[in-house]
């Protein structure tokens, strides 16, 4: 489904003729991606990183297929593996460094995809099927960092399984047997290795799927935009090519700029120490910390220290971090609110960004040692958070009186352009 | 009314073809109008798109590169490739089986019959037409030293050990698809078509030969 | 539906907070081992930063102070002998180098447990057969490989520098439960402040070649150096290849930029 104005896709060469008969797959791209796609004219550069996540995807794919290549995933010699990569393989210290910081580049990008989604209301009808895919994917991002940083072995990878595993064991009853059978075993080991990295191979491929889905689920109501107000006629529209290619194609040069920095300049910044030793089952190190994407939940889960009504502390951090993602599911629906965009949304606005200090607060807490202060300040942290997505946003959502709001995007961007040349015309 | 503002003040390209080329009152604030009309704007605008694109693929092909020679034996693989043996051991009519790179190494210790019978046969005759003292040290004739990879699929020939079939020429007999090597270990009937490869190699001493 | 319930989950996630806030206690459990226990001193190094260089004589020098000391308890697994032309030795040196070291190999002839002259394509040899052995020669306290020590370390190099030169008494004030026992020694860089390993170095006691200084902190400091190497012998080239890429992509974002510009010139957004 498109606009009626969308371009169509008009072969001019036999043989383009002749594919597009057999195969439609050049009028597919075409529509997807191409002059066949109109899309807001008033897109902001946060709308670069749905894009840049997909190119994030596609780095992680094609560099850990090499990787794969002269991995072992043996935990007698996995460590071996990735250091005889690091030394001995032509440029696999650079394909290893590149894999590694870009699992960090990927969350970045799909963090920084999932604020504008929020602060724009990109969740809301039309496109909640756009939102609770992008849900799945970012689970299965989840996933499969986890398990990525299980496969060098080293005593992060170790006792992150370990530890992650243990969520499991929190269940009462089948909680012990479901960890046993998710390890192969007592703790973690070779069978626990190597179906780590079957499925560390399998799950991108999952996630390009639903990707897929993902932007096809996009392109039935079209892409929204900073105004929240949706498409009205051509004006309000451009092709996505070549206008948001060229964007994206900047977008591109500054993410890969940053990754280049961090996988050449300095590629264990945000690595830790202790995952370049080889991983020891009978030491634990002194502080175990996930890698930093996973900051916020891991203190979400530690926050949770007081064994409430009938359900201990342990069970109650491993729900709660779940749930703090589970919710996401819901928000099309716990919010409530007609206006998409937080431009016209005063009230939500405030507590949007108090949400974000939030996140950011819960990723330092997660960070630091279970210790005062950090201890009060993520179960303070915890407690907003949850409040914010199921007490306050539903509230706020009924109560708030919206900003006066534009007829159409075209009136939105002539009247900002407007201001300019006003403003410019009396300095 | 901006844009001709602009036009006019902004781009010394666009004013040019203003002149030659005089646009008709409101058409002229139409966007693609301006696009389409300016024959010099259009084309500097292509050269940088084209220039970012075209740079954009040389830096592809360069990722590319890495990529690929990934696959290429790693420095680990390739320090191997040097072997010494020390062949003191091997009796006069004996062979051994060694490896070097991964591959089987035959070494054997020719009599003097086998000699004589190598240097007996007309190079006419053969496939791939070769002399025993082409296929080893001056000196050192009794010497054969071939890989063990029959060139015709890569098996490992039998004849090396003790009480294994040598052929019908007496050298090696591959059993995959029956070539016949005979004692210089040339090709001589089957399907292979080359004579077992003589890797380089050296004395290092009369008794340490270093293969690589 | 979705919001009543939603609103008794968020309230139960909440109360259940609000109990943990109030039952834990405010104050940490004093850890007496923090007010002793030093950050690593900075050592400058050519390999630092974003314009680096390998210092080939220094980690030479520091190649020697990991053969005659450290090599006596600790290993070097990750590190073969033809790397070393890294170093600036020749294929020749390389080989002679490996040549002096015993690896362990089997008796041709017997299949027995034997040694034979070291291969260039031959890691360091471990100073013992397995983590056991290791332990039962040294207090039971195992000596952690050397080759990836900086990387594998917070303070990576820094930290090495310090251990090596920061042994010294025990400050007076420091309370019994933290005197080293027997067979520790204290050091205030070390994370529980008393270590196994006695001070591996005293002044003068490797000779150099090129008769560059040997007293501890010199030799600390090569010996660091030589292990910034070890644990990354790629660093400088990533850097400079990092380099060469950083500007290309410099050039490119300024031109998709100016094309960006161009294709939206006359558009207004």
């Amino acid at each position: 489904m498109s606009f009626p104005w969308a371009k169509n896709y008009e072969p001019q060469q036999p043989l383009m003729k002749w594919l597009d008969e057999k195969l439609p797959l050049p009028r597919l791209v075409y529509n997807a991606v191409g002059a066949g796609y109109p899309v807001p004219r008033n897109l902001n550069y946060f709308w670069n990183f749905g894009v840049l996540a997909g190119a994030a995807l596609a780095i992680q794919i094609i560099t850990g297929i090499v990787l794969a290549m002269h991995y072992a995933a043996n935990a007698g010699v996995a460590f071996d593996s990735v250091e005889h990569i690091m030394r001995d393989v032509n440029a696999g210290w650079f394909i290893r460094y590149a894999h590694m910081n870009g699992a960090s580049m990927f969350f970045i990008v799909v963090y920084l995809h999932i604020f504008r989604g929020l602060y724009y209301g990109s969740y809301k009808a039309p496109r909640e099927m756009v939102w609770l895919l992008g849900v799945v994917i970012f689970l299965l991002m989840m996933a499969t960092a986890f398990m990525g940083y299980v496969l060098p072995w080293g005593q992060m990878s170790f006792w992150g399984a370990q530890v992650i595993t243990g969520f499991f064991s929190a269940i009462p009853v089948v909680g012990e047997p479901i960890r046993v059978w998710l390890l192969g075993g007592f703790a973690p080991d070779d069978a626990a290795l190597n179906r780590f990295f079957s499925l560390h191979y399998l799950l991108p491929f999952v996630i390009a799927g639903v990707v897929i889905l993902h932007i096809w689920a996009l392109h039935i109501p079209g892409s929204s935009n900073p105004t929240g107000i949706e498409v009205k006629d051509e004006q309000d529209t451009v092709p996505f090519h070549p206008y948001y290619t060229a964007k994206d194609g900047f977008g591109l040069g500054v993410f890969l700029l940053l990754f280049v920095a961090l996988t050449f300049f300095s590629p264990n910044l945000l690595g830790h120490a202790d995952n370049y030793i080889p991983a020891n089952p009978l030491s634990t190190p002194a502080h175990i910390v996930p890698e930093w994407y996973f900051w916020p939940f891991y203190a979400i889960l530690r926050a949770f220290t007081f064994n409430f009504l009938w359900i201990d502390a342990k069970l109650w951090g491993v729900i709660a971090m779940f749930a703090s993602i589970a919710l996401l599911f819901f928000l099309p629906w716990l919010d409530s609110s007609p206006v998409k965009s937080s431009t016209y949304r005063p009230l939500y606005r405030k507590f949007f960004w108090v949400l974000v200090v939030d996140v950011l607060i819960l990723g330092y807490c997660g960070k630091s040692p279970a210790e005062q202060p950090y201890v009060i300040m993520s179960q303070l942290a915890a407690a907003y958070y949850f409040a914010h997505f199921l007490i306050i946003l539903p509230i706020v959502s009924r109560i708030e009186r919206p900003a006066p709001m534009p007829n159409s995007i075209t009136e939105a961007v002539l009247a900002k352009h407007a201001d300019k040349s006003s403003a410019s015309a009396t300095a | 009314m901006r844009r001709v503002l602009r036009a006019q003040t902004g781009r010394p390209g666009i004013r040019a073809n203003l002149s030659v080329q005089p646009c008709k009152g409101n058409r002229m604030a139409s966007e693609t109008n301006l696009n389409a009309g300016i024959e010099d704007g259009v084309r500097r605008r292509d050269f940088i798109n084209i220039a970012a694109v075209s740079f954009a693929g040389v830096g592809a092909a360069a990722v590319v590169l890495p990529l690929v020679n990934q696959m290429n034996p790693s420095a680990d693989v390739l320090a191997l490739s040097s072997t010494e043996i020390d062949i003191s051991a091997i009796q006069s009519g004996q062979a051994i089986k060694t490896s070097w790179r991964k591959q089987p190494v035959f070494v054997r210790n020719l009599t003097p019959v086998e000699i004589a019978e190598a240097n007996k046969v007309p190079l006419g005759d053969l496939r791939d037409p070769q002399t025993l003292a082409e296929r080893t040290k001056t000196g050192k004739e009794n010497w054969l030293i071939t890989l063990g990879v029959c060139t015709h699929l890569g098996c490992v020939p039998l004849g090396a050990a003790e009480g294994e079939p040598r052929g019908d020429f007496g050298g090696y007999f591959c059993p995959c698809h029956g070539s016949h090597y005979d004692t210089a270990a040339r090709i001589r009937k089957g399907p292979a078509p080359k004579n077992l490869t003589v890797p380089p190699y050296d004395f290092t001493s009369d008794t340490v030969v270093t293969i690589g | 539906m979705v919001r009543p319930l939603g609103f008794l989950v968020g309230l139960g996630f909440i109360i259940a907070l609000l109990c943990a806030i109030v039952t834990t206690p405010l104050s940490n459990e004093p850890q007496a081992a923090h007010a002793f226990h030093k950050h690593p001193r900075h050592l400058a190094l050519s390999s630092d930063g974003l314009f680096p260089h390998w210092d080939k004589a220094k980690l030479q020098r520091g190649m020697q102070v990991y053969k005659e000391v450290c090599s006596a308890c600790h290993s070097l697994n990750h590190v073969a002998f033809r790397d070393i032309q890294d170093l600036g030795y020749t294929e020749g040196q390389a080989k002679s180098f490996a040549k002096g070291f015993q690896v362990p190999s089997i008796n041709p002839d017997t299949g027995e447990p034997a040694t034979r002259d070291g291969l260039p394509s031959d890691h360091f040899p471990a100073p013992y057969a397995n983590e056991v052995a290791a332990r039962a020669a040294n207090n039971n306290a195992l000596p952690p490989d050397l080759s990836l020590i900086t990387k594998a370390r917070e303070g990576g190099k820094d930290y090495v520098y310090s251990l090596l030169t920061g042994f010294q008494n025990p400050p007076k004030n420091l309370p019994k439960e933290l005197q080293p026992a027997t067979g520790l020694h204290y050091n205030p860089y070390f994370a529980n402040l008393n270590l196994a390993m006695a001070p591996p170095l005293t002044d003068g006691q490797v000779t150099f070649a090129d008769g560059s200084p040997n007293d501890v902190k010199a030799m600390a400091s090569d010996v660091s150096a030589f292990l910034v190497w070890t644990a990354e012998p790629k660093l400088v080239k990533r850097v400079w290849t990092g380099w060469a890429v950083f500007l290309y992509l410099l050039i490119f974002t300024g031109l998709t930029y100016m094309a960006y510009r161009n294709i939206w010139a006359d558009k207004e957004h």
